[in-house]
């Protein structure tokens, strides 16, 4: 494997995922279309669309981080009883030039972390106590490092919006789903003035809503799996070591029961997937041992 | 037609000079601060010497050579002046540590102390911190040492009456293992 600096890495990184948002609106905009076709809201019911798109999506954003972390029923760290996960944060958020990130705990096995939080000002960092028992504190440091690389890089941010948008659009195929099959659509009827153009678009719109939520999902993983590659550059380049998050990436690939509070909506934030392995298309992250090896690759 | 394309030009050396002055201001108040933050830890740890000093004694007073020159470094690391100076009496400081936790690992009892080991972590952490705060500094000092020397900026420069800024000196032994891995 050829050797990558942390700088190609990430414009690589950028570039793809601009790419891939730019499919996503496009995704997004495509069934918003349809739908507003669908039910004949007229213009006024694109506006209503787009403001309602806009509002879910800022309260989302808002709360996104006590979302996560009360849904993992993550605990603030104190800072006496977890003396070494406290300095180990500040250390990193230091090498990183960030504030130092709230630090939570969740009582959970499997060793496991991820980062929360819209911008570096308010961001956490959470990990399991599983985690804090498996690594030493070069693990430790190399882990936390790869979290805080995703509040710096602003990640967070970015799988925030991706994760709100993937969500929106099943749950506008799950609507329009449901008024095709048992004829919901009240004033859709209506608006059919040419049938055979109505019962082409008709079509048009189930495959819609049946290929690209797959899409969606696909794209979200890929951009994931994307993001942790790069917070693994970074964050071993905010350290001046692959090392330690290698080391910690092998104990946590050698742990294979899966997490027992993590849920769909949050797999994706942690350092790797709480489920275990997956199809490679959905997979939020790449394979522990392609990390590894890149990590092992890195030049910087 | 001719003073228009004069004036044009003043206001784009002004421009130019301002836009050069500001950026020097930043990158020399981004330098102090980053020696700030390294001032902050090395006083830590100034403190916090003493203390450990004082916990190891009670398990091994007759390792009484490492108590002495760590008592020394300190007291001439407190007073060095220079970048350099303060770096190598603390790099210096950081080779004497290592030898006190290597000695703890002979005395069962010590290493079992509470205290101990929390002094033992307070100083690892105020170690680490040191170093990322050296590793930040040391890349600000580089972009404002390039920046002082770049072709047309250094005129701003010198009027400014700039100076070159020290490094922070790296430990020669820290410095092996790192060059191997990047």
């Amino acid at each position: 494997m050829e050797k990558k600096t942390l700088y190609e890495l990430q414009t690589e990184n950028v570039r793809k995922t601009y790419l891939f948002l730019v499919l996503f609106s496009m995704i997004l905009f495509a069934i918003g279309y349809f739908f507003v076709w669908y039910f004949n809201w007229g213009i006024s019911g694109l506006i209503l669309l787009a403001v309602f798109i806009i509002i879910y999506n800022w309260i989302s954003y808002e709360n996104s981080d006590k979302i996560a972390l009360t849904s993992v029923r993550a605990v603030l760290a104190d800072p006496n009883q977890y003396q070494v996960l406290n300095n180990v944060v500040e250390e990193v958020a230091l090498a990183a030039g960030i504030p130092k990130p709230k630090v939570y705990i969740m009582n959970e096995p499997q060793p496991n972390a991820f980062a929360t939080g819209k911008d570096p000002q308010h961001a956490s960092v959470c990990v399991t106590t599983g985690l804090l028992q498996m690594m030493n504190r070069e693990e430790l440091q190399g882990v936390i490092a790869h979290e805080i690389s995703h509040i710096r890089n602003r990640d967070i941010l970015l799988m925030t919006v991706v994760a709100i948008v993937a969500g929106l659009i099943i749950l506008l195929r799950d609507v329009m789903f449901r008024s095709m099959w048992f004829g919901l659509g009240g004033g859709g009827r209506k608006r059919a003035k040419n049938d055979n153009g109505a019962i082409v678009l008709v079509i048009v719109g189930l495959i819609l809503s049946i290929v690209a939520p797959l899409i969606v999902m696909i794209i979200r993983s890929f951009i994931s799996r994307q993001r942790e590659y790069l917070a693994d550059a970074t964050g071993a380049y905010i350290v001046r070591d692959p090392y330690g998050l290698a080391s910690a990436l092998e104990k946590i690939g050698g742990y294979s029961k899966p997490m027992r509070t993590a849920s769909n909506a949050t797999a994706h934030m942690f350092i790797s997937n709480p489920f275990g392995h997956v199809e490679k298309l959905f997979a939020t992250h790449p394979p522990i041992q392609q990390r590894i090896e890149r990590l092992k690759n890195l030049t910087m | 037609m001719g003073w228009i394309i004069l004036i044009g030009i003043l206001v784009i050396v002004v421009l130019w000079y301002v836009l050069t002055y500001n950026n020097f201001v930043n990158l020399r108040n981004r330098a102090e601060n980053g020696w700030a933050q390294i001032d902050v830890q090395l006083k830590r740890r100034y403190d916090l010497i003493p203390n450990l000093v004082n916990t190891v004694k009670g398990y091994a007073a007759h390792e009484k050579e490492i108590f002495e020159k760590l008592a020394d470094l300190r007291a001439r690391a407190m007073g060095a002046q220079s970048v350099k100076d303060v770096g190598e009496t603390n790099n210096q400081i950081t080779e004497a540590l290592k030898t006190v936790f290597a000695i703890a690992e002979n005395y069962p009892d010590l290493k079992a102390n509470q205290n101990f080991l929390s002094l033992q972590e307070e100083l690892t952490n105020t170690e680490n911190k040191i170093a990322f705060a050296r590793q930040f500094y040391n890349d600000v000092v580089m972009q404002y040492n390039a920046a002082q020397q770049r072709i047309p900026a250094s005129i701003v420069a010198n009027m400014m009456g700039l100076t070159q800024k020290e490094y922070y000196p790296v430990d020669e032994g820290e410095r092996g293992p790192v060059n191997v891995q990047f």
